[in-house]
Formats: C-alpha cells, sequence, structure tokens
C-alpha cells in the first residue's frame, strides 16, 4: 500500500496540490526547530559561563578554614582541586593607603575560565593561565592608580611586602557586585601567613573550587550537601550577571513567541490547504469508491499520503531550521562568555513532533471528511460529505498544538495567551466578519445591478466568505504584527536603555557630604541624580517567627544570612512598578511600612501583610509589608529589594548611593570627585552598559531573523486564503461569460465583493495586531504599549491590495479564454 | 453450471422512497429487473424519472428503502458497504456522464489507478495496451484538462475496460459529448463490450443509442412502464 500512496504523492506533487501544506510544514518546523537549537545551545552556554562566573563548577564557601578530609574526597574523586581566601585589608604604599578586597590564591585558580593580565597599566591584557607567584601580587587599575603603584614596585600588606607582578584586569568569577567594592589584590594563598593577616576574628571567606566531569562532580555535590556545617555553603551555579539573563530571558521568550505565531499560523495554512485539497479530490475519491476501494483502505491511502509528505517536510523544516539557527547564533554569539555548545537532537525532535502535529491536527479533520464521500456522488453531484462541525474538528488540533507548543516554549503564561488569543481572534473574526457580511449585503439595495450582485454574493456566500475572511485577517494580522508592532515594541524595548542611561554609581557617600556632593554635580554641570539612602540590615523573624537559615533552600538560604540593604523613602521610585499592594500613604508613613520586590519574595515566602522584623545596628524593628514591587534590573538605576518608610530607618547608621550618567568626555570629573571625596567610591559601569546595550542590538538583530519565518507563514496563510475560493471564482466567471455578462460587469460585480472581502478582512486584522501587540507588551514584556494610529489605514489596504491582486488573478484566467474552456478544467 | 444460465442482475421489489419537506416522495418503485449476462440493456426515461436512482442501486452505491439486487448470484445489501466496494471491484466497471478523470492524474495513470487499487503489478503495460486499444497511444502523458470530451471519454472507457470487468455500468456516456464525438465513442464502447464479452446496462436518454442495445425498459414516475 506504501509504494501507491508514495506514487499518489508524487502524482498529487506534480499537479502542484500540495505544495502551499508542504511549504506550511517546512517553516512551521525550520521555525521551531532553528529556535530550538538555538535556546539549546544559549542554555548550555549559560550553564557554561554560569560555571565560569564561579570559577569552578562547584564552590564550596566558608567561614572558617575547610576540613583536610573535603580536600581529600575532591581529590579521591578525581576533580581538579583550587582555593581561595578572600578578606578586606589595608593596602599601603609609602604614605598612600587603599583599603584591598584581597584575593589570595592556589596554583589552578580558576578552574574555570580565565584571569586576563595586562604587563603593565593601559596595556593590552591576555588571557593567563597563571596566579601570582609567591612574594607577588596583581592588582587590578583602581588599586594601581590609588597607591601609585606601577608594576614593579611594592606595596605592603599587614607584615609581609609584596612586589606588584601585573594589572589583572578580569576575573571571571568577580561578577557584578559592587557593594563593598574595594579595589582587588591579588596574591598567592603561600604568602597570607607572612602577612599576618589571618587571625582569630578575622573576617575571611575560604573557598574551595572543584571541577571535573559532570557525574563525578554531582557525585561529590551529594555527597558533600549533607556535610556541610555552620557556615558552610555549596554553589553549584551562578545567579549572578542578572541583568544579561534579564535580558537574554526577555530575547528568548520574543523568540519563542514569534517561533509560535509561525506555527499557528502554518497550522492555518495547513488547515486551508487540505480543506482545498479534500474539495478537489471529493470526485476521485468518490471514483475509486465505485471501482471498489473500501472507504478503510481509501483512507490508510490518503493517510499514509500524507503521512510521508508529513515526514519529508518535517525532515526538510529540521534541516532548514538547523541551518537558520547558525544565523541566529551568529547574531548573539558575542554576548557568551564562552563559544556556543553544539545543540542537543531534543529541538528536532520537538520540531518534528509539532509538524506532525501539526499535519494530524489541521490535515486530519478535512481528510476524514473525504472519507465518508458517499461513492453515490459519481452519479448524483449534489452529494457531498457530511458536514461536520468545523470547531468540534480542529478543536482537538489546536489543544494539541497548545501543549506541544507550551512544552516546547518552556512557557506556560506565554504559550496560553498566543494559543488563546489565536483561539479568541478566530471566533471573534468569524462574528464580527459573518454580521459585518450581513449588513453589508443588506444594504446594498439603492447600487448598480453590478454592485448588488457582488454585494448580494456576499451574503450567499456566508460561509465561505467567513472562512476566507477570518483567514485573511488573520494572515494580515500576523504581518502587522510583524512590521508596524514589532518596531513598535523593539524601540519601547530599546528605549529602556536610552544613551543616557547612568553609568556610574556613587556608594559610601555619608549623611553630611550628601548636600556638598550634588552641589559639586552642579558645579560641573552635571545633572543631579537621584540620591538613595543605605542602611545594612539582617532579617530575623517574620510574623515574630525567627528566621532559621536551614529552612530555605541553597539560594535563599544565602540571601537571608547576608545582610540587604535597605533604604528608606516618602514615596516608591516611578521606575518601580508596584504589582500588588499600594504606594505608601500617610498612615504607613506615620506607622512604618515595607515594600519589597517580587522576586526575593516569592524566593523568601513574604506576602502583602507579613510583618518583617529587621536588625540594625544592634535595633531591631518590625513593620508590614505593603507592597510588592517589580524591578528592572537592567535599567541600570539604584534598586533595593527591601525600601522602608523613613521613620523606621531615622536612627540607623545611613550612608547614601546614587548612579548617575557621565557624558564619555567628561570622565574627569570622577577624578575630581574621588579627590574632593576620598571616602566614597565611584563604580564605573559603563563597560557593562555598553556590553547590555551591544546585547540587546544583537539580540533585536536575532529576533527580527525568526521574524521572517511568521512573515513567510503569515504570506502563507494570505496565499492559501486566497487560493481556497479560486476555483469558485473562476467558475463563476465562466458562468457569467457563458451567460452573456460582459468583461466589465465581471470585474464589477466581483470588485464589489472583494472590496468589502479585503476592507473587512484588514480592518479586523488592524484590531487584531493592536490588541496582540498591546497584550503582548503590557502582560508579557511589562512595557507600557504605544497605539499606532497608522495600522488602521495601512491594514484594511493591505487587505484591499491582497483581495484585488487575487481577484484580478482568477478574474482574467477565467476571461482570458473562452468560457467552455474556463468551465472543463473545472 | 448454473452460471452460465443464471442472471447477472436480480432486482426484486426495489424502491426508494426519500422524504421531501412534510411528504415521502417515491423514486423508484417496486422495480423487478433480471439481466442475463452478455446481454446489452438501455434504461430510458425522461429527467427525474429514476434511471441514476436505478443505476446507483444496481451498482451498490445506494441502499434502497425496501427490496433486492443480486450482482452474479450474491445479495448486494446483505453486505455492508465495503463488502459491496469490494463485490465492485470484482466485477463492475463504470462509464460516467461527466468522465469523472482524477484531474492531477495523466491519461495512463487514471486508467492505472483502479488496477493499482486492486494491488496489480502489470498496471502500466495493461494501461498502455488498453489506452492504445482506444486509439490514445499517443496521448499517455495528457492530462485531462488538455484532453477533448470526447478523448476524455475513451480513457474513462479504458479505464473501465482495463479491470475486465463483468458489468459495465454506463450512465448517460454521451450526454457531455456532441452527436458525432458520441456516436465515436459509442461504436467503441460497443466493439469492447463485444471483444470482451461484457454485460452492459446504460442509462440514456438517446433513443439512437438506446436502440443499439440487445433490450430496453423504460421508467416513469419510479416505476417500469415499457420494456
Amino acid at each position: 500500500m506504501l509504494p501507491l500512496s508514495l506514487r499518489m504523492l508524487a502524482r498529487d506533487w506534480r499537479a502542484g496540490e500540495l505544495r502551499i501544506l508542504a511549504l506550511a510544514l517546512v517553516v512551521a518546523v525550520a521555525s521551531v526547530t532553528s529556535v530550538g537549537f538555538f535556546s539549546d545551545r544559549v542554555r548550555q552556554a549559560l550553564t557554561q559561563e554560569a560555571h565560569q562566573l564561579l570559577g569552578a563548577d562547584l564552590l564550596l564557601h566558608a567561614d572558617h578554614p575547610w576540613r583536610r578530609e573535603v580536600r581529600e574526597e575532591i581529590a579521591r574523586r578525581g576533580l581538579a582541586l583550587a582555593e581561595n581566601v578572600t578578606f578586606i585589608s589595608m593596602a599601603r604604599r609609602g604614605d598612600l593607603a587603599q583599603l584591598a578586597s584581597v584575593k589570595a590564591v592556589s596554583r589552578g585558580y580558576p578552574l574555570r575560565g580565565k584571569l586576563r593580565v595586562a604587563p603593565m597599566l593601559n596595556a593590552p591584557d591576555a588571557d593567563t593561565d597563571a596566579v601570582p607567584a609567591p612574594g607577588s601580587v596583581w592588582v587590578d587599575e583602581r588599586m594601581a592608580i590609588a597607591l601609585g603603584a606601577a608594576v614593579g614596585e611594592t606595596i605592603e600588606l599587614g607584615k609581609a611586602r609584596l612586589t606588584v607582578a601585573a594589572i589583572v584586569t578580569l576575573e571571571p568569577d568577580r561578577g557584578v557586585s559592587f557593594f563593598n567594592l574595594a579595589p582587588r589584590l591579588m596574591m598567592h594563598v603561600d604568602d597570607i601567613p607572612a602577612t599576618g593577616l589571618v587571625q582569630t576574628g578575622s573576617r575571611i571567606s575560604y573557598a574551595l573550587l572543584a571541577a571535573g566531569e559532570s557525574k563525578a562532580v554531582a557525585a561529590f555535590e551529594a555527597w558533600a550537601e549533607p556535610q556541610l556545617g555552620r557556615g558552610e555553603s555549596l554553589q553549584s551555579l551562578s545567579n549572578a550577571r542578572p541583568e544579561i539573563r534579564a535580558s537574554l530571558d526577555r530575547a528568548q521568550k520574543f523568540i519563542g513567541l514569534t517561533a509560535m505565531l509561525a506555527v499557528i499560523l502554518a497550522g492555518v495554512s495547513v488547515s486551508l490547504a487540505t480543506r482545498r485539497y479534500s474539495l478537489r479530490h471529493l470526485d476521485g475519491y468518490a471514483v475509486m469508491r465505485c471501482f471498489g476501494a473500501t472507504q478503510s483502505r481509501l483512507f490508510a491511502l490518503f493517510a499514509a499520503e500524507f503521512g510521508a509528505l508529513g515526514v519529508i517536510a518535517c525532515a526538510l523544516g529540521c534541516i532548514a531550521g538547523y541551518f537558520a539557527q547558525f544565523v541566529i547564533a551568529g547574531f548573539v554569539a558575542g554576548l557568551m562568555a564562552v563559544p556556543l555548545p553544539q545543540p542537543s537532537l531534543l529541538p528536532a525532535l520537538q520540531g518534528f513532533a509539532i509538524g506532525i502535529v501539526l499535519l494530524l491536527g489541521f490535515a486530519l479533520p478535512p481528510l476524514l471528511q473525504l472519507k465518508d464521500v458517499p461513492a453515490l456522488r459519481v452519479i448524483r453531484r449534489e452529494v457531498g460529505p457530511p458536514r461536520q462541525s468545523a470547531l468540534i474538528a480542529y478543536a482537538a488540533g489546536f489543544a494539541a498544538i497548545g501543549a506541544l507548543l507550551i512544552w516546547q516554549a518552556g512557557e506556560m503564561r506565554l504559550g496560553l495567551i498566543v494559543v488563546g488569543g489565536f483561539a479568541l481572534a478566530i471566533v471573534v473574526f468569524g462574528t464580527v466578519a459573518f454580521g459585518a457580511l450581513a449588513l453589508i449585503s443588506r444594504g446594498a439595495g439603492a447600487a448598480s445591478l453590478a454592485w448588488r450582485h457582488g454585494l448580494a454574493n456576499l451574503a450567499r456566500r456566508a460561509k465561505t466568505n467567513t472562512v476566507q475572511i477570518v483567514a485573511l485577517s488573520l494572515g494580515l494580522t500576523a504581518i502587522l504584527l510583524l512590521t508596524f508592532t514589532r518596531g513598535d515594541l523593539l524601540d519601547t524595548w530599546r528605549s529602556k536603555l536610552p544613551a543616557d542611561a547612568p553609568n556610574r554609581f556613587i556608594i559610601n557617600i555619608q549623611p553630611e557630604q550628601r548636600a556638598p556632593l550634588l552641589g559639586f554635580f552642579r558645579d560641573n554641570g552635571i545633572a543631579l541624580p537621584a540620591v538613595y539612602s543605605m542602611v545594612r540590615g539582617r532579617y530575623v523573624a517574620r510574623n515574630g517567627a525567627p528566621i532559621d537559615a536551614a529552612q530555605f533552600d541553597q539560594r535563599s538560604r544565602r540571601m537571608v544570612e547576608r545582610e540587604f540593604n535597605l533604604s528608606s523613602m516618602e514615596a516608591l521610585p516611578e521606575h518601580n512598578r508596584i504589582v500588588a499592594g499600594r504606594q505608601f500613604n500617610a498612615e504607613d508613613r506615620a506607622r512604618g511600612a515595607l515594600s519589597v520586590e517580587e522576586g526575593i519574595a516569592q524566593s523568601l515566602g513574604w506576602k502583602i501583610g507579613d510583618r518583617l522584623s529587621w536588625q540594625v545596628a544592634g535595633q531591631t524593628f518590625t513593620a508590614p509589608i505593603v507592597s510588592i514591587r517589580k524591578l528592572d534590573w537592567d535599567s541600570m538605576r539604584v534598586n533595593f529589594f527591601v525600601i522602608a518608610t523613613p521613620g523606621l530607618l531615622a536612627n540607623a547608621p545611613t550612608s547614601f548611593i546614587t548612579s548617575f550618567h557621565l557624558p564619555a568626555a567628561q570622565t574627569a570629573f570622577t577624578n575630581r570627585l574621588s579627590q574632593r571625596y576620598p571616602n566614597v567610591t565611584v563604580v564605573d559601569m559603563s563597560a557593562i552598559l555598553h556590553q547590555v546595550q551591544g546585547m540587546m542590538e544583537q539580540v533585536i538583530r536575532a529576533v527580527q531573523f525568526v521574524f521572517l519565518f511568521a512573515l513567510g507563514a503569515g504570506i502563507l496563510v494570505l496565499y492559501s486564503a486566497l487560493l481556497a475560493t479560486q476555483d469558485e471564482r473562476m467558475q463563476e466567471a465562466a458562468v457569467m461569460r457563458a451567460l452573456g455578462a460582459t468583461r466589465a460587469q465581471v470585474l464589477a460585480s466581483q470588485r464589489a465583493e472583494f472590496i468589502a472581502l479585503g476592507l473587512i478582512a484588514g480592518a479586523l486584522a488592524a484590531a487584531g495586531s493592536t490588541a496582540i501587540g498591546y497584550a503582548i507588551a503590557v502582560f508579557v514584556f511589562q512595557f507600557a504599549y504605544q497605539v499606532n494610529t497608522w495600522i488602521w489605514i495601512v491594514g484594511p489596504a493591505l487587505g484591499l491590495a491582497c483581495v484585488a491582486i487575487n481577484a484580478i488573478a482568477g478574474a482574467r484566467s477565467a476571461l482570458r479564454r473562452p468560457p467552455i474552456l474556463a468551465l472543463r478544467e473545472l | 453450471m448454473d452460471n452460465k444460465v443464471a442472471p447477472i442482475i436480480t432486482a426484486l421489489g426495489l424502491s426508494k422512497i426519500v422524504p421531501s419537506g412534510d411528504e415521502m416522495l417515491a423514486i423508484l418503485q417496486d422495480i423487478r429487473l433480471e439481466v442475463m449476462p452478455g446481454e446489452a440493456l438501455a434504461v430510458v426515461g425522461a429527467s427525474g424519472s429514476g434511471k441514476s436512482t436505478l443505476l446507483g442501486l444496481l451498482a451498490g452505491l445506494d441502499v434502497p428503502s425496501a427490496g433486492s439486487v443480486k450482482l452474479d448470484g450474491q445479495d448486494l445489501f446483505s453486505l455492508d458497504e465495503d463488502g459491496r466496494a469490494r463485490l465492485r471491484a470484482q466485477l463492475l466497471g463504470f462509464v460516467f456522464q461527466s468522465f469523472q478523470l482524477l484531474p492531477a492524474l495523466n491519461a495512463q495513470e487514471n486508467v492505472m489507478l483502479p488496477l493499482e487499487l486492486a494491488g496489480n503489478a502489470g498496471a502500466a503495460e495493461l494501461a498502455l495496451a488498453m489506452l492504445n486499444r482506444v486509439g490514445l497511444g499517443e496521448r499517455l502523458r495528457h492530462y485531462p484538462k488538455h484532453l477533448s470530451g470526447g478523448e476524455q471519454q475513451r480513457v474513462a472507457l479504458a479505464r473501465a475496460f482495463v479491470m475486465q470487468p463483468k458489468l459495465l455500468l454506463a450512465d448517460e456516456p454521451t450526454g457531455n459529448l456532441d452527436a458525432a464525438t458520441g456516436a465515436d465513442v459509442i461504436d467503441l464502447m460497443f466493439e469492447l463490450n463485444a471483444e470482451r464479452g461484457t454485460t452492459l446496462v446504460l442509462v440514456t436518454h438517446d433513443e439512437m443509442l438506446a436502440r443499439r442495445c440487445t433490450r430496453q425498459i423504460r421508467l416513469a414516475g419510479g416505476r417500469v412502464v415499457g420494456g
């Protein structure tokens, strides 16, 4: 049977009956797999990068030296081992002193990622596998400048005298946590005793780094986890670089959404193409029944034909997707600190599954209908297949595709919005189109004969026309969404990080320095930044119950063990969005209240109304949570997890923090600022900012590339929607000609119908894309959405143009030849 | 031995009644009919007299309201739809007024189709021979839309006879053809019928065509009114 099915496939292909269907499948599968392959590579790369950010596959922290047995276990399991010890101390050179963040490292550090060093200040840097030799130190640029210590000079650390051997420019595991950031001094771990700085009571962090084969790492982690004692913790993945993760997450959402759109549009194409296929095969099917083919055999033949087509198209789609992902990956490769790994096979399987389900879900209902064609049709043309409810027929297909897309995108909310939005759009478009057709045809009484005929046709073929309008509107919606709305969304995203986004942070501003510092800004002609108070506080109780760090998972535990940076304000900053609760009111300010960040509230189980207790400089205060805020981590502005009303922190030791934009031409300002206020620390974020901005552009290019798939799918929908009624229109034109209508009359009657169809579809598409754009902007990406009025002109115009081109092409081919020829072909 | 003298078609008390608005409409009433092997029977009558319905029932394409049909001794309506399809595959060939060629298939493929459905391995050669026989050996690769009406009906005849059916059912085979082309097609049909000893039942308006058959029955108002 399969050979016959394959022959049927070859014949139908040659006759051009299956091309749209195959193309739609290829586009859908290619779109899903390219995005899948890409996401898979990014996921793997992020994991690798996260290890670089740890400097290891596994990091063990302790506030005391690690026991010998832990080191031995690491070695016993064949894992590479390195260690580092970090503490804060004062470094001196002559009269100059600078607080240094000291990191003493052993040979082999870091086990993942590489250090970069330069032989002197402002010289080009390069990767190195070495660490500072005993007796020498590497310092970062700020330290070198602060101490005026060039390479070759000697500095003092505690009792030790160490020679500066290189300028360290990059530590993969340093991250961007810049609070308490002192300039770096890196030394060899063997030199620690000589400094005499490590004594009982010193605040020192001891880290063991382990790396190796992932199974061995996992096995060691499983062994070590239950052994952890007080003050010990274990970290296997880093959550550093939140701003890059946020942007990548958002990019992947964007890309995934686009792929989904392509799949659903392809589904519409598949459904329209199969519908046309089965209509054109009704007679052939009946004839084969006459020849004695049984229903089940015929169905099996057609199913095998479509199955073979599906397998071939899906395979082609996977191959196309594999190559397309190279292009996407090329756009974003620069974002990753590690080269993108080869993708796994899973995305190909997902793409294949989606292609097959697409085919089953959307091609099966029309094919099943074919199965029920009575053989009697060969002598009685009016006998057609029994009608079935399209809604029921496609519901299963929609549900299956929806489930697969959600599986593929890995995100329920976005998947539901897209799939649900599409289903809703079909129902709304259908209802509006049907109503509009009825209204227009009723109002056609006063028009000319040709217009009356054309408009009457609208209602006469109400069902077919509704289907066509819905399909046209869907195709046009996609195209408008991907041209107009896409541009608007991307612009909005871009504008979140404008060219004048803050690029410097100033921390450790003392209360009495606040006013003079602002004066200093004014005197130097730099816009006054918003200054926020900052108080260090420890989270001690929730609703009266003391906090036990052990009850939290690892990540949350680290949060509660550290001190929080609390701030106090009269009102929450404008760039914070309140997602639950309210802005501080007068009563809150009088009684004391807290506002917390959404993510940390989730991690620590905080809810509105919870009363949190904090210990600040030995004093404890308690206040209720009155709001939960969402923060833009990629905005480069000062953000706080916890904000209190001013009264709560009035007596706490407070410093201030601000961020501001320093134009590139005024870098001397920071030097003057540091000289005037030596105790404050200016952190230059411009490198990170550039990275984020560059990343956004790269991601936008990648997203735009994926848009091409959805655009292709949208155009296919348009084409198949127009093709769906072409046979009927050609036949009608031929019949009218046979009955003596002039070419002008034929064209005029079709014109009336097409103008109405095109305008309705275009207007619906404009409404649809605006609504979807709004939903995506507001609910998914949390942008404020700006309505584009042009869409209301371009949408209907585009609808009109599509339908007009189709009408002219269809009517032409019917008008060009004698009616008998046109009729015979149908 | 019995088969030689037994009728190839036996219809008894055949009726088809369908609802029409509030009433029941009798399209066929109590038809009794026997067709012997090798016979050529013409069913004539005005439009709406029930000719096509009778043909559909004789082929098992439709089910009667009452009565029975035996094809080559097999009770057609004791079989289910698939059983009837298998019986058609064994016994019947069809020729239709509107030719019913598959537009996506060329002439040869159209003739091959019933052979392929029956799993015949030599489909291409048999179809080629049959198309040569109907004078279309030069037009094997032509698609229906590039063939004239007469040529399309010749392809349809080739398709019907290539299966060597015992019984050929023809529904207005000349209905879509002009007189001269129709006459050619009919000549060909009778030649093939004679060559292969096929039994022929044809429904027609065409009195000339009807007279070439060995026997005629006339339908009016769903009843046999003359023979």
